[in-house]
């Protein structure tokens, strides 16, 4: 495989809950991140998998260092970002860009297209001279798949997947060589979604870029991604390639959440197994003890109550999964 | 609970008196009057639902699967939206030329209506207890004690641990899943005979879709009702629709049974909708896409609505518009080539 170019390490993030007017007391964490360890190679795909709440938001923000993470570190090619000073983390920075979900709220409205996709460069004024940035800007419109005569048009004037071109135009201004992806195409209709999808490959070709890239929809993920992680209550619960996790699943939880993903083949209703979770995802704020899943498991025993099961390779799973009881199950081909 | 009533199926007509179906939309016509002009949303859609079996009505955002819904419903906001023509009769009756207080005794008791987001449905001053009795006291005319007891056994139903304790909760205490159960309890209250189910996971986690969709095929099942499902998830459908219904532009494009609408699907629509979805169960390499946009409704394409994006499109695409033709069963299809479609192998 191709050198590591993202490295995250334990990273933890907790929110603190307040309470009380003038003397705010600290009366609990919310422990949207608690633990998180991954690798992101140079042009690869990883997908993160989970349901609301799981934390794959949060990570994305630590990853982009808009939020301060409690502890841990994230390393870029090598160098630990969370310790850099001001200048070179700026410089930094323009490595790694976001693509947001609502492309409806994460553009200005009262800013032309043109200079929403060239505000990087006001940024990172080194980047590109003055003269040149009309010019990039309508570059990247055109390597994105809109017309780069609309530079003068303002957001509302295009439709929610030409939005999204706008945002993916935005994250590639600056050339970077990873771009995480928080829910790029799930405020999309389907017929809209296979296009930008598309776009997201072929730019991954085009530019050798490394995607993180965050859904809750799990065949988008196996679409695009080379590696999937499966989160749950801020955990990682099990990494592998896309096999891995779609045809060898080892962790409960990746089962439970391939088998609720309806197919769209009514002739696979009678062969496929069903396995239905009870009750809702715990609160974060006060995670079950031993395996954070173990309230909501069909496996679960006294051991999982009392020791968290460490993401690792185990003798009845050839990919890190973290379950005392790891078993190999397709639950999305057999029955 | 011991009230359940068992429906019978097909219902005597009214006019005409041959059996007709449970509820009938026929050629139902409405626009929206705009500041920007006059926006065609339902052009002569027309489909029925028996007792019992789920309709699944597809479609993307602003193909008009949802204004159907409140049309018939009968919270359409007026102005803009303006019903221009064709009728809706459930059990024969047509709900359009309805008095006003007749059509509320329809409403909940014949037909009610689960929508998307619970938390914008549900009322944030009041408990879920209070919420739910008031359809008890206003309409069966019990007291509040009873109500609130009726309230507990539909929470109940609905699967909702701990239903007693819950009634005094208010909506935001609720987890969404939660939410989404009481507003099917809530629609369930009246015992209605058709239910309108408009996004019912669409805003849930893939686990919690899974649990809401077995509730309702198993109290559809149970109470024989039949079931109007509102989606744009080509997943969900295949798992619980008897019947699909596809829109495109204000206009049904496709009807078909679900097993023939997957197996040989015979729009180019519902073709390219197919084809572009990512799989969970297969790897594939580029997604095949839909060029373009779905239509400005202020401004849909001449002839066949679809002809821009369609990959079959021919000249009498743009000049003519397709009938829905019959294919056998309860095929149909909205497209000049459906029969070429058909006979392929």
């Amino acid at each position: 495989m191709s050198e590591v170019i993202l490295e995250v390490r334990d990273l933890v993030k907790h929110f603190p809950i307040r309470q009380g007017i003038v003397f705010k007391r600290t009366i609990g964490q919310i422990k949207a991140v608690d633990g998180v360890s991954l690798d992101l190679h140079k042009g690869e795909t990883l997908g993160i998998v989970g349901e609301s709440g799981c934390g794959k938001s949060t990570l994305a923000k630590l990853l982009m260092n808009l939020e301060k993470p409690t502890s841990g570190e994230v390393r870029y090619q090598g160098r630990d970002v969370l310790r850099l000073n001001p200048a070179d983390q700026r410089r930094l920075r323009r490595n790694i860009q976001l693509v947001m979900q609502d492309p409806y709220t994460s553009l200005n409205p009262r800013m032309t297209v043109g200079d929403i996709v060239g505000e990087p460069f006001e940024i990172h004024p080194e980047v590109a001279p003055k003269g040149e940035r009309r010019r990039k800007v309508q570059e990247l419109l055109d390597v994105v798949g809109l017309n780069p005569e609309h530079i003068n048009r303002y957001p509302h004037q295009f439709s929610g997947g030409q939005r999204q071109r706008i945002g993916i135009a935005r994250a590639l201004a600056l050339k970077p060589e990873v771009i995480v992806c928080d829910e790029p195409v799930s405020a999309l209709d389907v017929s809209i979604q296979a296009q930008v999808m598309n776009l997201l490959d072929q730019l991954q070709n085009e530019f050798n870029l490394s995607y993180i890239f965050i859904a809750h929809d799990l065949s988008v993920v196996r679409h695009i991604a080379d590696r999937v992680g499966v989160m749950y209550l801020g955990k990682m619960v099990e990494v592998g390639t896309d096999d891995d996790i779609y045809i060898r699943p080892t962790h409960p939880y990746t089962q439970a959440l391939l088998s609720a993903v309806p197919v769209p083949d009514p002739t696979a209703r009678q062969r496929k197994a069903v396995i239905r979770l009870e009750g809702d995802v715990p609160s974060p704020a006060n995670p079950p003890s031993g395996c954070r899943f173990r309230t909501r498991c069909w496996k679960a025993q006294e051991i999982c109550a009392t020791e968290p099961p460490l993401l690792q390779i185990r003798p009845t799973s050839g990919h890190p999964s973290a379950c005392h009881f790891a078993q190999e199950r397709d639950v999305v081909h057999a029955g | 609970m011991s009230d359940i009533k068992v429906k019978t199926a097909p219902v005597q007509g009214v006019n005409g008196g041959s059996a007709s179906h449970l509820l009938e939309i026929e050629n139902l016509h409405v626009e929206f009057r705009t500041r920007d002009g006059v926006a065609k949303v339902i052009n002569g859609v027309s489909y029925h639902v028996d007792a019992g079996e789920t309709l699944a009505v597809l479609g993307e955002s602003g193909s008009g699967k949802s204004v159907t819904a409140q049309t018939i419903m009968g919270i359409l906001d007026t102005p803009p939206g303006f019903v221009t023509g064709g009728s809706i009769r459930f059990r024969g009756k047509d709900l359009l030329t309805m008095g006003k207080d007749e059509r509320r005794l329809v409403r909940g008791e014949g037909i009610a209506m689960v929508f998307q987001d619970a938390l914008s449905a549900l009322n944030p001053v009041f408990t879920v207890g209070f919420q739910i009795a008031e359809l008890f006291r206003k309409r069966r005319g019990m007291s509040r004690a009873d109500g609130y007891k009726r309230a507990t056994e539909l929470l109940d139903l609905v699967k909702i641990p701990a239903a007693k304790a819950r009634l005094r909760d208010f909506p935001h205490q609720f987890s969404g899943g939660m939410r989404q159960r009481v507003m099917i309890a809530m629609a369930l209250a009246l015992d209605p005979e058709v239910l309108i189910a408009d996004e019912p996971t669409t805003a849930l986690d893939v686990t919690v879709q899974a649990q809401i969709m077995d509730l309702l095929a198993e109290i559809r099942r149970d109470r024989n009702m039949g079931m109007i499902l509102i989606t744009h998830d080509l997943g969900v459908v295949a798992d619980v629709a008897d019947r699909i219904a596809v829109m495109y532009a204000g206009r049904i494009v496709e009807q078909a049974d679900v097993h023939n609408l997957y197996g040989k699907p015979c729009h180019p629509y519902t073709l390219a909708l197919l084809d572009s979805l990512p799989r969970l169960d297969l790897k594939g390499q580029e997604l095949n896409t839909i060029k373009g946009l779905p239509p400005n409704l202020l401004r849909v394409p001449s002839g066949c609505a679809f002809h821009p994006r369609c990959q079959m499109a021919r000249d009498i695409c743009s000049t003519q518009r397709p009938a829905l033709i019959e294919l056998g069963g309860v095929r149909s299809s909205a497209c000049h080539f459906a029969e070429e479609l058909y006979g392929r192998e």
